[in-house]
């Protein structure tokens, strides 16, 4: 069965620097999969590949045994890739409830229409308020998303991607700046997550990611220096020497 | 209310909603001798139209758009002048002229955004003039196109020397254009020129074709510009460089700001205030009227940004909340 996503031999180097060097990656489908590194390991430079805002040096990068190399984001987003970004990145001065019925209308397809009102889709509201309702933000549905406060709005930042229903689906960071009161319950939202999605969480904070993935990628300087079990991981000297520290055995 | 649309949004039209064909249909019989304003405002409106279509919807920042209110206004002028006098095919020459000059110079200038975006609007704006400028055969030049006759539309109502039918022609237009504009801001692809316009990279990453979308819109407002040229040049039988120039443009901008930026009634409060006020202020004090209307924009832009629009809905917002 061929992989969710896949890369081969990805590289990718700016003049003489080289930011990702012979990434071999394999994501399955309904994986949770976690890509840990420190800062500047070449994290965001492989998801940015990933989703074809930048354009690798050589190698390939496949979505369910499809070479999607050369296509573009808006190529790959219909063929099952979403992502979720790092700082928000959202519809600011729009309804909650609109930020994800954008996303919904793109993949069904309707929001080209210029005749009827948005409102007669009924069928694009429903299931935006639906996805709202299982995320537990339906009574936020309405408000405008720069009034939430900074942990709904990482809660929009999933829902949006959720509503293009995909395949694969990129986290950046998705408890990047929650307080860690709050984190549980980007936790919990991540847990619920349906199992059919292949998950790539890219995340710093060890205890989520322990907790989330069943697989592990650490990635250093552009390359890939170990995968495994979160067992393994943990037991690897060199992972903890790199990364980790030692306090966290 | 401000950016109306959405997928929640009701998009019934509400009685306020008529409030402007009542005045605009009083102010008729009311006061015969500012009907040929009320004309030009009215086609200004029209212009203000197509501008938030693309500014307050699509964020496309423009000071270029005369380019396509005076590709509009040529066309129909030239129209007139060597084919047909005939209005409404004048009108559907000039919407079609802009809406192609807008559909290819989109292809080109909307790969870039920001201020780059900006320049290229102000530098198509300077080709077009240049353009009309040196093409004397066809449009006149510097000494305008005129001496071209408007025949009467339908066949049934001819433009009269008080401007009467000129009003209600170009209040007809304008309702159409106004119904066109909210049909496409409350559809799903006015939806999504909003997406655009609050997060580019967000609209990307849900898999929007975005610059198609942009091109489009563009187009879409372009034609409605050349319309309003169309309409000017028909109701005034003639056609001046100026529909061409950049201080349109800035005008134009001045305008929109004032009544109020992606609400489509901004693009009516904000003409007729800027117009009424320009045509009192030139009676009033001939040679400092333009100090007049920049206080109104300073005071706009420092307290107000919401535009005029934005002062009534604070109003109203206050009003509310107080408890009774």
């Amino acid at each position: 069965m061929s992989a969710a996503l896949e890369t081969r031999r990805l590289c990718k180097s700016f003049g003489a620097l080289t930011v990702a060097e012979q990434i071999d990656f394999r994501l399955e489908p309904g994986a949770r999969h976690a890509l840990i590194g420190p800062n500047g390991a070449g994290k965001t430079t492989f998801v940015n590949m990933l989703t074809g805002r930048l354009a690798p040096t050589s190698g390939q990068i496949l979505i369910g045994g499809e070479d999607i190399t050369t296509l573009g984001q808006v190529a790959r987003v219909k063929r099952g890739l979403g992502r979720t970004f790092q700082i928000n990145t959202l519809f600011r001065n729009v309804s909650v409830v609109d930020n994800v019925a954008f996303a919904v209308a793109e993949r069904e397809g309707v929001a080209w229409r210029m005749f009827l009102p948005a409102s007669a889709y009924r069928d694009v509201l429903e299931e935006s308020m639906a996805l709202l309702d299982t995320l537990g933000l339906a009574a936020d549905a309405r408000l405008a998303v720069a009034g939430l406060p900074y942990g709904k709005q990482r809660l929009v930042e999933i829902a949006i991607a959720l509503g293009l229903k995909p395949r694969v689906l990129l986290l950046d960071e998705p408890a990047a700046g929650v307080p860690t009161m709050e984190s549980h319950r980007i936790l919990e939202v991540l847990d619920a997550l349906p199992k059919d999605i292949a998950i790539l969480i890219i995340e710093h904070d060890m205890d989520l990611v322990f907790r989330f993935a069943q697989r592990i990628t650490v990635l250093t300087q552009g390359a890939v220096l170990f995968e495994g079990t979160p067992a393994e991981i943990a037991a690897d000297k060199h992972v903890r020497e790199v990364y980790l520290g030692e306090r966290h055995v | 209310m401000t950016h109306a649309g959405g997928y929640v949004a009701d998009s019934r039209i509400r009685a306020i909603e008529w409030l402007p064909w009542v005045l605009a249909v009083i102010c008729f019989f009311a006061a015969p001798t500012y009907v040929p304003l009320g004309s030009y405002v009215l086609t200004m409106i029209i212009f203000a139209l197509s501008l938030d279509l693309i500014l307050g919807y699509g964020g496309i920042i423009t000071l270029g758009h005369s380019a396509y209110f005076g590709a509009g206004a040529y066309a129909a002028g030239i129209f007139a002048a060597r084919v047909t006098g005939e209005p409404l095919l004048g009108l559907l020459v000039g919407t079609l002229a802009a809406g192609l000059l807008g559909l290819i110079t989109g292809l080109i200038i909307l790969r870039t955004r920001g201020l780059a975006l900006l320049m290229l609007t102000l530098a198509i704006t300077s080709l077009c003039l240049e353009v009309a400028n040196k093409a004397t055969d066809w449009t006149g030049g510097a000494d305008g196109l005129g001496g071209f006759t408007v025949q009467p539309i339908l066949g049934l109502f001819k433009f009269d020397f008080l401007g009467k039918t000129a009003y209600l022609y170009c209040l007809v237009v304008l309702f159409l254009c106004w119904w066109l504009v909210r049909r496409l801001v409350y559809s799903p692809f006015g939806a999504s020129l909003t997406g655009v316009r609050e997060n580019n990279v967000r609209m990307h990453a849900v898999g929007a074709p975005v610059y198609q979308r942009l091109v489009i819109s563009y187009t879409i407002s372009a034609a409605m510009a050349g319309l309003g040229g169309a309409l000017l040049t028909q109701t005034t039988q003639f056609v001046g460089l100026k529909v061409l120039g950049f201080e349109l443009s800035g005008e134009l901008m001045v305008m929109l700001i004032l009544g109020g930026v992606g609400r489509i009634y901004g693009a009516f409060v904000g003409p007729l205030a800027y117009l009424v006020a320009q045509d009192y202020l030139a009676k009033q004090f001939p040679e400092y009227w333009y100090f007049g209307i920049g206080a109104m924009l300073v005071l706009v832009v420092m307290f107000a940004r919401g535009g005029i629009l934005g002062i009534i809905d604070a109003l109203i917002a206050r009003v509310r909340s107080r408890p009774s």
